[in-house]
């Protein structure tokens, strides 16, 4: 396949060749209104190689068949080519076994899993469940929803003014009553990469176990999930150059086997009578009905192109880009940055004097500068920094300094008409 | 440059830097807070009505140019009308935010016909018609919270 040899060339070259790279997709050739695309709203979604289109349009091309059913070939493929996604996951996120890898819709649902089986089975009344302030909406309303259905307290460890975890009040929250911590480990809206392996270290000092979100983290760095010693750890497809309805929950293996299932149906039973279901062994016991196979296979050729670039490559090429645009845009008069961590990556939250984010997307949007505008699912966030809103430019291996001076140039468009 | 001219009209910039009939309404007769979760911004409107006539109204919040200026003409616009007539301004101004086809200057909206350049801008109609939707829900169903999204 042709997808191999592009992945084989990209990654003997150990630097990121900018122009080969970009050439993998096909989407940047786009224009906007008559101007090149330039897309920066990576945060939100990244957009998808050649090699992932690929394995998407062979498997309904050649492959498609049911898995875990049939005695037939096509079907047996089927499955084999689905459970290789995972073993290529669970390799990606350096998990111990390929039965720790459940496939999910995305990272939302991850979470869900996690707080309506692990949680509901083990959290009480009374008891604590920890988050921060920089957590997306999707990483507070499940732990909402089942605090409320126990009648159990939600802790939030606060930020600081550069949006830095505060590790002192966050130790000072654990404690018997806690029962799990639920962390992002880079934040969508700040970019803050968080020190999550002490994050854990500090919380399994009291036996709490850990859930990580890496829904940011995951394709600006390499994520080993045993280093950070977490007991859960959520991925998305869509954000990893993969295809949208499909993620990845990664769990250890003894609570996963000790959790509830999550929904019933086919595929996650062993056998199913009227008096009494036996459920099938982890990670199928999670996976009820017919799953998102294609995405799956596709979710895998995102893994193994990512792989095949490296992270070393790219997250060089990202800090590049970060330090270029972090210069460019604090030289833009009245602009704010919001989230100055030492440690971060890949996000540009900012705010212009006088001139609100909604209106900054639409004047950058009309010169083909794709950003975020609003408050990126963190509400939390734009409450502890007293903003409404902010814009947002956020970095993918494919962009360039060029792109962010186009956006840098774009925003002198925005003074030109707001004054 | 010249498409978001015909959106950022210096009317509307206008309003944006200087908001009229800005901030809290001692002694108002109807209320409603309008949200836009997509964006983030919130608004209130708060009227004083006397024998069906809007006699006073003032808005507060925090938005985009659009929403802000939105705001600010249209109370400029709707106070002395009649309850009902601002009714038939809400739907006025919705055509003219949202049909393609209707004309650009309703006499009727007067000074509001500078929105006419949001229907080319789907994503900021929410924003221009937030204080209308939030002054429907006061003179319909007093204190409630709408939201555009």
């Amino acid at each position: 396949m042709t997808s191999v040899a592009h992945t084989d060339s990209v990654h003997s070259a150990h630097v990121l060749d900018e122009a080969r790279i970009r050439d993998l997709f096909p989407i940047l050739a786009a224009t906007v209104g008559g101007k090149p695309l330039v897309y920066l709203d990576n945060a939100a979604t990244t957009q998808k190689p050649q090699p992932v289109l690929d394995a998407l349009s062979l498997y309904y091309a050649a492959q498609n068949a049911n898995i875990h059913r049939g005695v037939y070939q096509l079907s047996q493929d089927a499955t084999q080519a689905y459970e290789d996604a995972r073993a290529k996951v669970a390799t990606f996120l350096h998990a111990a076994d390929p039965a720790e890898i459940i496939f999910t819709r995305n990272a939302t649902e991850g979470i869900n899993l996690v707080a309506q089986t692990f949680g509901r089975s083990t959290v009480g009344e009374g008891d604590e469940v920890v988050i921060s302030t920089m957590e997306h909406h999707s990483n507070i309303v499940p732990w909402q929803l089942l605090c409320k259905e126990k009648g159990a307290r939600l802790r939030v460890v606060p930020i600081t003014d550069a949006g830095e975890l505060m590790l002192d009040e966050y130790e000072s929250l654990l404690g018997p009553r806690t029962k799990l911590v639920s962390i992002v480990h880079m934040s969508n809206s700040l970019g803050t990469v968080n020190p999550v392996q002490r994050v854990v270290e500090l919380a399994h000092g009291h036996n709490i176990p850990v859930l990580i979100d890496g829904s940011q983290a995951a394709y600006h760095m390499a994520v080993d999930v045993q280093a950070i010693g977490c007991d859960f750890y959520v991925v998305t497809g869509h954000k990893l150059y993969g295809p949208t309805g499909i993620g990845a929950l990664y769990g250890r293996r003894h609570l996963l086997d000790a959790m509830p299932p999550y929904q019933g149906g086919g595929d996650m039973i062993s056998s199913v009578t009227f008096e009494r279901t036996t459920y099938n062994v982890v990670p199928h016991k999670f996976e009820a009905g017919t799953p998102h196979i294609a995405g799956a296979i596709g979710l895998g050729a995102a893994v193994d192109f990512i792989s095949g670039v490296g992270f070393g490559a790219i997250a060089a090429h990202e800090r590049r880009l970060l330090d270029h645009a972090t210069a460019a845009l604090s030289a833009v008069p009245g602009l704010r940055l919001i989230g100055t961590a030492r440690q971060k990556a890949s996000i540009l939250s900012f705010v212009l004097d006088g001139v609100h984010a909604h209106d900054i997307g639409t004047i950058v949007d009309t010169e083909g500068v794709a950003i975020r505008t609003g408050h990126h699912c963190t509400q939390p966030v734009m409450e502890r920094f007293g903003v409404p809103a902010t814009a947002r430019a956020s970095l993918a291996m494919y962009n360039t300094t060029e792109e962010i001076d186009h956006l840098v140039a774009a925003l002198t468009k925005v003074r030109e008409i707001f004054g | 440059m010249s498409d978001l001219r015909e959106l950022y009209q210096e009317v509307i910039l206008d309003h944006n830097r200087s908001p009229r009939n800005f901030g809290p309404l001692e002694g108002a007769d109807l209320r409603a807070d309008g949200h836009n979760p997509l964006c983030g911004d919130r608004l209130s409107v708060a009227l004083k009505v006397e024998d069906g006539l809007v006699t006073d109204v003032r808005f507060e919040g925090s938005g985009c140019a659009i929403s802000k200026a939105s705001a600010s003409l249209m109370t400029e616009r709707i106070k002395g009308q009649t309850i009902d007539e601002t009714r038939v301004l809400f739907d006025r101004f919705h055509r003219l935010v949202t049909d393609q086809a209707a004309p650009t200057d309703d006499a009727a909206l007067g000074k509001l016909a500078v929105f006419a350049g949001v229907r080319a801008y789907p994503a900021r109609v929410k924003c221009a018609v937030l204080a209308w939707h939030t002054l429907r829900a006061a003179v319909d169903d007093n204190h409630k919270l709408v939201s555009t999204e």
